[in-house]
């Protein structure tokens, strides 16, 4: 299934999650990634991490539907895998984030932006084996 | 109190709608990003671009700052070694992200379309960072 080439909403994108990754450190002193806020959701160790994490994660999910209140139609989520697929994918991204301490936000944005060598480390493993995946699962399989 | 709050609230905001309008909520064009050999789609390549472009201007400002705005100072990540435990589980991340098409920071804001797949893989997503956490810490536990 092709996608349209969109460089400059995608660039303007990528400028947003940066803005919110700069305001969040500056505001807050803390790092913008993904899998961290969400796995401390899991065991907060007080009230007060509990909340901060809720509000960021509440923005998060609000995100598509001020873009849908703003253009008319909510941005577009095209899944061109199974369910089993999202059940086993899910599996994995969540063993490996958790074991990695991370993801493309906190380390592929955040942690690349300190000059963290674990981040750049990280990210060029998960650059090159998502790569592999996608390649095994399209070409090689053939789903 | 509420001020802390809403600023967290508009930050993810933020963070929701660049990930939104940038393609990252969006399996079929995350997958096409790394199908190079197929219908290969290097829209991504500018998210990454733009957002660490600034960051790393962003960063260098705030953080020569003595304190953030609401706290008494910068939660940076303090470990420094680059171990099996780091290359595997990023390898295993990698492997995921290409056999779903959904990375966190993409899946939790498609959460808001509330289309069915997205509450699937983020259920599934959460049981696999219980299921590890659980694991870790039986495993430094005496």
């Amino acid at each position: 299934m092709e996608t349209e080439f969109t460089p400059l909403l995608s660039a303007i994108g990528g400028c947003l999650i940066g803005l919110s990754a700069v305001a969040l450190m500056y505001f807050h002193g803390r790092i913008f990634g993904a899998t961290g806020i969400l796995a401390g959701l899991l065991a907060p160790s007080s009230a007060q991490d509990f909340s901060w994490r809720v509000a960021v994660v509440a923005g998060m999910i609000s995100g598509p539907i001020a873009v849908a209140l703003v253009t008319g139609s909510l941005p577009d989520v095209d899944i061109p895998v199974s369910s089993n697929m999202l059940v086993l994918g899910g599996l994995i991204v969540g063993i490996g984030v958790t074991l990695g301490s991370g993801c493309t936000s906190g380390h592929g944005i955040c942690g690349l932006a300190r000059f963290s060598p674990r981040s750049l480390h990280a990210t060029i493993t998960f650059m090159i084996f998502t790569f592999i995946s996608v390649y095994s699962v399209r070409h090689i399989l053939g789903l | 109190m509420i001020m802390r709050l809403l600023s967290l609230y508009l930050i993810g905001l933020m963070f929701g709608i660049g990930i939104s309008i940038s393609g990252m909520a969006n399996p079929a064009k995350v997958l096409n990003f790394f199908d190079i050999m197929g219908a290969w789609d290097p829209s991504l390549i500018f998210v990454m671009g733009a957002g660490l472009l600034v960051t790393v201007i962003g960063y260098r400002l705030v953080l020569a700052q003595d304190a953030p705005r609401y706290g008494d100072r910068f939660r940076l990540p303090t470990k420094r070694d680059i171990d099996p435990r780091l290359i595997a589980g990023s390898a295993l991340f990698g492997i995921g992200w290409g056999i779903a098409g959904f990375c966190p920071g993409g899946a939790v804001p498609a959460l808001g379309t509330g289309r069915a797949g997205v509450f699937i893989f983020i259920v599934s997503l959460i049981c696999g960072i219980f299921i590890t956490k659980r694991i870790l810490h039986n495993q430094t536990a005496p």
